[in-house]
């Protein structure tokens, strides 16, 4: 969990990149069907975890420009995802400090409820441009998003942590 | 790692607020949106952002088509022969068809020719292969790896061994990407080619369904009849199978027939896809009050 450890928080632009990179590329691999209906939104996540990590680092540019790429990398509406984005981001920077020092388990709880406000997002832009996805399995990847998190801190701890 | 490392980063954040960047960068997104979904002025933006990607998505599936056609290269001879007297087979019976079909595609010319109107035929074709990438699980669209370098432009219609397949609705220099005829947003003018009735078959976001909401209830039509598509609105051959219906539910006490029926092309098994060129020609203005002929629209 983040805080629970100490993490280096100045992490170089070439790492930065290439974390959102493979959470672009994890967000468009190839899955069999029933796995990408669960899919979490990995971009979100990583979003999170610099937002949590230190705003400082990247603040919302870094965000908003990973919403860019994923919509780009999707095809869909250019600037969906980078709203949906720069949002979490902002209420996951504001309340930075508190949920750092949650315990996993409330972590994972703030994780969930974030991830649900980008979907809603997602679902809102989706709905106002004319194509609604009322699917009710759009809403199986949030709970994934949320159980995933404490693999993501994980793996980007680590790979932020090599020298 | 010791807790006291040198952190030379300014303590107070530099620039404007967090608030205020949200509000700004907010504002530059729902721009952005409004732009490219009003007015598509961010067309020349899209086409080049999606060459920019194009390379990483190709990167992502690659390992799997490198696996794929290992597999494919190890298959076993027995499998490959099998295959061969199969495929032997099916060339001798579409050979047959064939003879036929040239001396009718003469006849029906004469028959045009007399009536003055144009075959529409298809001209010139082109095969693209599939990247594998889930773009949307909940959106039934793939990319393929030809795009305007190669001729390929928005709204041409693309189709398998089986039939039609769907439409390009983005051409990137490089790639291009297709909504299939499954998708929710894509529509297409059918015909029923047991009795001549056009209709105009939706996707549902099942790559195994579409529905024909637009039949009265006192249309002809039964499970297994053959869906083409009629041509009309132009972005579609005319006379190329589309899906076959399998299920017809008549409710009394609905004006409209309830109609649902499978498409033939494999939407979600096909490695590759056939983009299409043809005359589509004038659009024969023929009145149809019960089945408005709306072009069959991607966006």
């Amino acid at each position: 969990m983040i805080g629970t450890r100490r993490t280096r928080t100045n992490i170089g632009w070439p790492r930065i990149a290439g974390i959102t990179l493979l959470a672009l590329v994890a967000s468009v691999a190839p899955l069999p069907d029933w796995l990408d209906l669960m899919r979490p939104d990995f971009v979100a996540l990583i979003v999170l975890w610099f937002s949590l990590l230190s705003p400082r680092l990247t603040g919302l540019g870094h965000a908003w420009g990973a919403g860019l790429a994923l919509d780009a990398f999707r095809g869909v509406l250019l600037g969906q995802h980078a709203l949906s984005l720069i949002v979490i981001a902002y209420v996951a920077a504001k309340l930075r400090l508190q949920i750092r020092a949650f315990p996993p388990l409330q972590q994972s709880a703030v994780i969930l409820a974030l991830l649900f406000l980008n979907e809603f997002l997602q679902f809102w832009i989706d709905g106002v441009a004319g194509h609604p996805v009322t699917d009710w399995r759009r809403w199986l990847a949030v709970p994934v998003g949320a159980a995933c998190w404490p693999l993501v801190v994980g793996f980007c701890t680590r790979f932020a942590a090599r020298r | 790692m010791s807790l006291h490392e040198p952190d030379s980063r300014p303590l107070l954040l530099g620039g404007p607020a967090l608030g205020l960047r949200l509000i700004v960068l907010a504002l530059i997104s729902a721009g952005l949106m409004v732009a490219d979904h009003r007015h598509h002025q961010l067309a020349v933006i899209r086409d080049w952002l999606s060459a920019a990607v194009y390379p990483f998505q190709w990167a992502v599936q690659a390992p799997l088509a490198a696996w794929t056609a290992t597999r494919e290269s190890l298959s076993s001879r027995s499998r490959i022969e099998a295959d061969n007297v199969r495929l032997a087979a099916d060339n001798f019976v579409l050979r047959l068809k064939l003879m036929r079909f040239e001396s009718l595609e003469q006849e029906n010319q004469r028959l045009r020719a007399a009536r003055e109107s144009t075959a529409r035929v298809v001209e010139r074709t082109l095969v693209a292969e599939i990247v594998r990438v889930d773009l949307d699980p909940f959106r039934q669209r793939v990319l393929v790896n030809k795009g305007t370098g190669d001729g390929v432009f928005r709204g041409q219609a693309a189709l398998d061994a089986n039939g039609i397949f769907g439409q390009v609705t983005r051409a990137g220099p490089i790639s291009a990407e297709l909504i299939l005829i499954s998708d929710p947003e894509h529509a297409i003018p059918v015909q029923v080619n047991r009795t001549g009735a056009r209709s105009i078959a939706l996707g549902t976001g099942r790559s195994g369904l579409l529905s024909l909401p637009y039949l009265p209830q006192n249309a002809d039509v039964v499970v297994g009849d053959l869906l083409v598509s009629s041509g009309l609105g132009g972005v579609y051959p005319p006379g190329y199978p589309v899906g076959r219906i399998t299920t017809v539910k008549r409710d009394t006490g609905q004006p409209l027939l309830s109609v649902e029926a499978e498409p033939l092309a494999a939407l979600d098994r096909d490695p590759e896809v056939l983009l299409v060129w043809f005359d589509s020609g004038v659009v024969e203005p023929e009145p149809e009050p019960e089945a408005p002929a709306s072009p069959a629209q991607a966006e």
